[in-house]
């Protein structure tokens, strides 16, 4: 493991764009972002922003016709985007981990967990069948499984969604990964077993030093789980610090648009505030800043591209006009 | 307080039979194989279709004018409680009751302007919209087929329609496929509204939007109740939403209600074990890094359902007679109910 100094995963300029014959797709364009050792990094955005594009650049899995075209992937000061295919195989499902919404991307359906699991332990460390046995039973512990032994035995048809995203979860954690990226785990779960789910995770990351990704649409989630928000657009991260500073004092007017839409933020009954318009096409975005057909602060300066830019200690935001003068506008 | 929850204070609005009202009703079915268990008997695994009690034994009346908001987890049984109440899934027992009488019984042009003036909202506007008709088709075939306008009418009828559910009808002669999540939405809602409904079931309506957009769907609804006079029973897995613009809240668990009360009793004052798990669950925008806590345990299998009370497993306060008496949903409060055995103590 590298020197506590430096963060586990540095994202530097990172652009992934998918090149399809109506055109090049830029779903991901010049992010960048650290997630240190026991952070939890909340990324979020709408649907298309470019957040799974994003966490499939890190480990390495954009199919064509996507490509990372330019940008630095730093994992431990190490650059990914360097690397064979054959390193970044055996750093996948050992050092760095990813989950998905439909743990079934993780899960062979035909065979036992017990199986399933040993053959992921034995395909990265060199333990006998009994050792990674055990590491499996201690993993299904891990993420709140009752009598783990038994489960063991079973098929994933026999578990419930919310069981078999936690067995997914638990190959995740089997060689204690230093860097998790989750990619909505829990949005199709029902909220008491995503509430379980998240006690486990946050309880891993502040033990094992694990840093995590959690991408997702829910503020709600990302209030109460991560330290760090960046918040997506249309490809790109348009507003970025720590969680408590960008929910109360939003600087960018889609993340003050975001969180004012949100029902709780608004008086019961009452119509609800809400972002004009409807996301744009990645594909032949005009220049300029993405979000200036729906946003009420723009003007002319705003036909030119705003970069990220240091707002307050901590705080980075794309815009010309960012809500700087009002304090905490949408605690309503 | 919202207007809204001042309106069915009304004593007068109590007076009227119910606009719906369900005595006992249940609903079972044979259980269908999810995709790992079809593979899995397919690979020779022992794998069985089962009965499962969807809805068991459920009692609730719907007032004219209200929104009443259906909460509980997957597979608890809502869309099935749902499409009884529309009328398009018959009950396995029980009775339905549409202005205080049984819709089995009316006679067809009467039941049929019965199921004409309740329409359902789905959450995958896509899949009920048909992908080969155009818009002002997919709005104003069934205004055209019942005869609420003619072909002379139907331009501006349709326009208007496209219009109130915030559309514009300059774009009626496309496809559904041209339009975002979000419009499709309207095109559903303008569908459902062209044909008169006084009565809507959401179900999931806005689930599968993003925020943005899920604000100027939900601001849409709160709209058309207004301006309609509309009826809602409005079903969500999202209590940030249902506790916007329910005036009532019923909540769901394995099939039966466990609790119902106004809106703001059920956020401010919830009685039931499981209520108060779940409020205690959901994340929440104001919540700062906080150790989530969790409900104990699974959501049991609707095909093996816990004997006594269904929450039992879960429940911190269980007892003995928890593990065999059924609880019933009586009131504690006025227009509070709630089914779980700690009441009794307090009667
Ligand atoms: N194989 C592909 N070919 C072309 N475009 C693609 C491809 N995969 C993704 N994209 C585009 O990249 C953009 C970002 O997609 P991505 O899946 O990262 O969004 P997301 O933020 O994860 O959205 P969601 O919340 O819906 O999961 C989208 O506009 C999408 O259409
Ligand atoms: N047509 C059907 N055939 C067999 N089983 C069914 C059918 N429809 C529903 N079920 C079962 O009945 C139970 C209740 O399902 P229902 O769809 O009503 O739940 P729900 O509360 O709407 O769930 P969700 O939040 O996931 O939409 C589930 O166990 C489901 O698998
Ligand atoms: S740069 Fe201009 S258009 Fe873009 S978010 Fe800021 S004010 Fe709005
Ligand atoms: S009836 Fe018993 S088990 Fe059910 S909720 Fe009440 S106390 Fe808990
Ligand atoms: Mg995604
Ligand atoms: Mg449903």
């Amino acid at each position: 493991m590298s020197g506590a100094a430096s963060p586990t995963l540095e994202v530097r300029n990172l652009r992934t764009h998918f090149f399809t014959r109506a055109g090049v797709v830029k779903a991901v364009d010049d992010v960048s972002f650290t997630v240190p050792r026991g952070k939890v990094l909340g990324l979020v955005g709408e649907s298309g922003s470019g957040k799974s594009v994003t966490g499939f650049s890190i480990i390495g899995l954009v199919d064509p016709p996507g490509r990372v075209v330019s940008g630095e992937i730093l994992f431990q000061g190490r650059d990914l985007t360097r690397l064979s295919e054959e390193e970044m195989r055996d750093l996948r499902g050992n050092r760095i981990a990813m989950i998905f919404q439909d743990p079934m991307m993780t899960l062979n359906p035909v065979l036992r967990i017990d199986t399933q699991m040993i053959e992921t332990v034995l395909a990265h460390a060199r333990v006998s069948r009994e050792e990674a046995r055990q590491r499996a039973r201690d993993a299904l512990g891990m993420v709140g499984i009752p009598s783990p032994e038994e489960r063991l035995h079973a098929y994933p048809h026999q578990f419930s969604g919310g069981m078999r995203q936690r067995v997914a979860i638990a190959i995740a954690l089997l060689h204690r990964p230093d860097l998790i990226i989750a990619d909505e785990p829990t949005t199709a779960l029902d909220v008491t077993i995503q509430g379980q789910i998240l006690a486990e995770v946050q309880k891993l990351s502040a033990t094992t030093g694990t840093a995590l990704i959690w991408i997702t649409h829910d503020l709600s989630v990302v209030a109460g789980l991560a330290d760090e928000i960046a918040v997506m657009y249309a490809g790109r991260i348009v507003e970025r610090g720590p969680v408590a500073e960008v929910l109360d004092r939003p600087l960018h007017p889609y993340t003050v648009g975001l969180i004012g839409s949100v029902p709780s933020r608004n008086r019961r009954g009452e119509p609800l505030r809400q972002i004009p318009g409807m996301t744009p096409s990645l594909l032949n975005l005009p220049p300029g800043c993405a979000f200036r057909a729906r946003c009420p602060r723009a003007d002319e300066a705003c036909r030119a591209e705003p970069p990220m830019r240091e707002l307050l200690p901590g705080r980075e935001a794309r815009c010309f006009r960012p809500h700087l003068e009002a304090a905490a506008e949408t605690a309503a | 307080m919202s207007a809204a929850a001042l309106d069915t204070a009304r004593p007068a609005a109590t007076a009227a039979p119910p606009m719906v009202e369900l005595r006992g009703v249940s609903r079972r079915f044979e259980k269908r194989l999810d995709l790992a268990g079809k593979l899995a008997r397919r690979l020779g695994l022992p794998v069985r279709e089962e009965v499962v009690h969807a809805v068991d034994g459920v009692d609730l009346a719907i007032r004219r004018g209200e929104v009443v908001g259906l909460v509980g987890e997957s597979g608890c049984g809502k869309s099935t409680l749902g499409r009884m109440v529309a009328g398009i899934l018959p009950p396995s027992a029980g009775t339905i009751l549409r202005d205080g009488r049984d819709i089995t019984t009316l006679p067809p042009a009467e039941a049929r302007a019965v199921k004409l003036r309740t329409q359902m909202i789905f959450q995958d506007p896509y899949a009920s919209l048909n992908p080969r008709m155009k818009v002002a088709d997919i709005v104003g075939e069934a205004p055209l087929v019942h005869g609420i306008v003619t072909r002379a009418e139907f331009d501006a009828y349709v326009d208007e329609q496209l219009r109130r559910a915030g559309l514009d009808p300059a774009f009626k002669r496309r496809y559904p496929h041209q339009f975002s999540g979000g419009q499709r939405q309207r095109i559903g809602i303008a569908r459902a509204l062209a044909v008169k409904p006084d009565f809507l079931v959401c179900d999931e309506a806005v689930a599968a939007l993003d925020v943005s957009i899920q604000a100027q769907i939900l601001n849409l609804f709160m709209r058309l109740r207004r301006e309609l006079d509309l009826t809602y029973l409005f079903i969500s897995h999202d209590l940030g939403v249902v506790e916007h613009l329910s005036d009532r809240v019923v909540i769901m668990y394995l099939g039966r209600v466990l609790e119902e009360a106004p809106a703001e009793e059920v956020f401010r004052r919830p009685n039931h074990p499981y209520t108060r798990s779940l409020l205690a669950a959901v994340p929440r925008i104001e919540a700062r890094k906080r150790a989530f806590s969790a409900v104990q345990g699974e959501i049991p299998s609707p095909l093996h359902p816990p004997p006594g009370c269904h929450f039992h497993p879960r429940c911190p306060h269980a007892t003995e007679r928890c593990r065999v008496e059924r609880p019933r949903l009586r009131e504690i409060a006025p227009g509070h109910r709630s089914a779980c055995h700690l009441n009794d103590a307090l009667a």
